[in-house]
């Protein structure tokens, strides 16, 4: 799977994207967090605090609950600031 | 004809407003917003992070959405991204329809619904140091009211 990092998110992981495969125990957005926490103190930092954090999967907006698979991609940032 | 871009460079508020109407005579009204980064706070730079391909399918849903609610002739959403100082202009929105009333309120509409769900992030820039813009309660609320 592809995942994407924006903004703080990106500066506090230390890059932008990443292709990682997706362990066959891992469904959801929330179970892909927890996972990746435990690969380094980046994301441990970079997840730190949820109510500040949204998703997208497939360029859809949606929750921690969304489900994943191996050929989605998958993108953490904070809430949005356009226009 | 209208265009829904995402761009580094500048754009002229005239020309995307004349291509809203180039070569029709059914328009009889455009309404523009022009967003512009402002220079208050000692404000020294302003930059535009952009989640490109998610952002330009939003806009596209969104102007589908407000064409949907209004009957709008013509639409123009063009974003910029990248570093920006104050002064500069940041986002483009025009609305052509037959009457005032449909594109003054799809261009708010559209503004409204860019602030609080396309994906850019500003960084601001002082003398004190860059920060991430938080999001304000009140762009939620003015999206709010479309529901």
């Amino acid at each position: 799977m592809k995942l994407l990092y924006f903004a703080w998110v990106r500066q506090k992981i230390g890059r932008s994207e990443e292709d990682i495969p997706l362990p066959a125990n891992i469904s959801t957005v929330g179970a892909l967090m927890d996972m990746l926490v435990k690969r380094g103190p980046e994301y441990a930092a970079a997840f730190n605090d949820v109510s500040r954090l949204r998703t997208a999967v497939n360029q859809i907006h949606g929750g921690f609950d969304a489900t994943i698979t191996d050929s989605d991609e998958i993108a953490f940032f904070p809430p949005v600031t356009g226009g | 004809m209208g265009a829904i871009r995402i761009q580094l460079e500048d754009f002229d508020p005239g020309v995307e407003i004349a291509a809203l109407t180039q070569g029709r005579t059914d328009v009889g009204a455009v309404a523009s917003f022009v967003g512009i980064v402002r220079g208050d706070d000692a404000l020294e730079a302003m930059t535009l992070e952009a989640y490109e391909s998610f952002a330009l399918r939003e806009i596209t849903a969104h102007v589908a959405e407000a064409k949907l609610r209004w009957p709008l002739l013509d639409v123009s959403v063009i974003h910029r991204a990248g570093r920006l100082t104050p002064g500069a202009r940041i986002v483009f929105v025009g609305v052509a329809s037959m009457h005032r009333g449909d594109s003054f309120r799809a261009a708010e509409f559209l503004m409204d619904y860019l602030k609080t769900r396309a994906p850019f992030w500003k960084l601001e820039e002082k003398s004190s140091g860059a920060n991430w813009v938080e999001p304000r309660g009140t762009d939620d609320e003015a999206a709010q009211r479309w529901k």
